[in-house]
């Protein structure tokens, strides 16, 4: 298990300037903007993941960055959705630092979709 | 979150981000309780407090004002700012015959360290473009309405360079401390799409 202090003050200084710049998460009046748990999920994995050396902001920010390019130029007229991208950037990663293969995660995710309602939130 | 009992359909990225974190939980690369600690750091920490503070400075104090404009980086290098360093940072005054606007037409380069985290529109393409070529038509869209001979100014960031607007003080402030004149800055004037 890796350790993951929980003040963080030097993370925060650090992450700061990490995510600043190309890539970086929208906000609305000075918050992280969620539409969704799931999307806050995402971010906080990311960043516990990163903060624990699993791999380093650098390579999420730019892979990231060529999936929004990606994006993009798929779909000219509407804004990307920036965690859609970022959650599958996430998994891109990891699947490519074979920590957790496209297959297991499928296979998962189908697993939580046969549960009956009521208990998939 | 238990709003959403109405929506039978569960979204596929939230089984997917669900599937993922109940895997590295498994496979010990991450605890629930620090994801949920690095969630709460985030939303609470940050923001364009910073920003608003030297601007209130700037409002009280002439040789702070002076220096800003100067040379923004080491201007604000005596704030505490949580955000951490901006690598360059120039501050655009506004005056009565002058409007600055902060875009980044390449991306969403954004000065982070006094501002926070961009608001989504930042990104949108076309705030990125037309704030360019039309300014006065979209920060008119944006609520903001400019005399027809104040000059527009649109300063374009970069990965190098970030920038922030110095508002000009409301003239109903006068005699205010600089605690409440922080009040009164908000994000929207700091990117130059409010007065």
């Amino acid at each position: 298990m890796v350790d993951v202090s929980a003040d963080g003050i030097s993370e925060v200084r650090v992450a700061l300037t990490e995510l600043a710049g190309p890539g970086a998460p929208p906000m609305v009046n000075g918050e992280l903007l969620f539409e969704f748990p799931w999307q806050s999920r995402a971010f906080g994995m990311a960043r516990v993941l990163c903060e624990a050396g699993i791999f380093h902001w650098d390579e999420f920010r730019r892979l990231l960055i060529s999936n929004i390019r990606e994006w993009e130029d798929d779909h000219s007229t509407h804004t990307y959705a920036y965690y859609d991208i970022f959650l599958q950037t996430l998994t891109m990663l990891l699947a490519e630092k074979n920590l957790c293969p496209d297959a297991e995660l499928d296979s998962r995710q189908l697993e939580l979709s046969a549960r009956p309602h009521g208990h998939d939130h | 979150m238990s709003k959403s009992h109405v929506h039978p359909e569960v979204l596929p990225q939230a089984l997917r981000a669900e599937a993922l974190e109940a895997l590295l939980i498994e496979k010990g690369l991450l605890v629930a309780s620090a994801v949920d600690a690095v969630i709460t750091r985030y939303s609470e920490r940050v923001g364009p407090m910073n920003g608003a503070r030297i601007v209130a400075r700037a409002w009280v104090d002439p040789d702070f004002r002076q220096w800003l404009l100067e040379d923004g980086t080491a201007a604000i290098s005596q704030f505490d700012l949580e955000g951490g360093q901006v690598e360059k940072l120039v501050v655009v005054a506004n005056s009565a015959q002058i409007h600055n606007v902060v875009v980044c037409t390449l991306c969403s380069c954004y000065p982070w360290a006094v501002l926070g985290l961009p608001p989504t529109w930042y990104k949108d393409p076309a705030y990125r473009s037309r704030i360019v070529r039309e300014p006065r038509t979209v920060l008119h869209e944006m609520g903001l309405e400019l005399q027809p001979d104040m000059q527009i100014r649109v300063w374009d960031s970069s990965a190098e360079v970030r920038y922030m607007v110095l508002p000009e003080q409301p003239l109903d402030s006068a005699g205010m401390t600089e605690a409440e004149l922080a009040e009164r800055v908000s994000r929207d004037a700091m990117i130059g799409v409010a007065r």
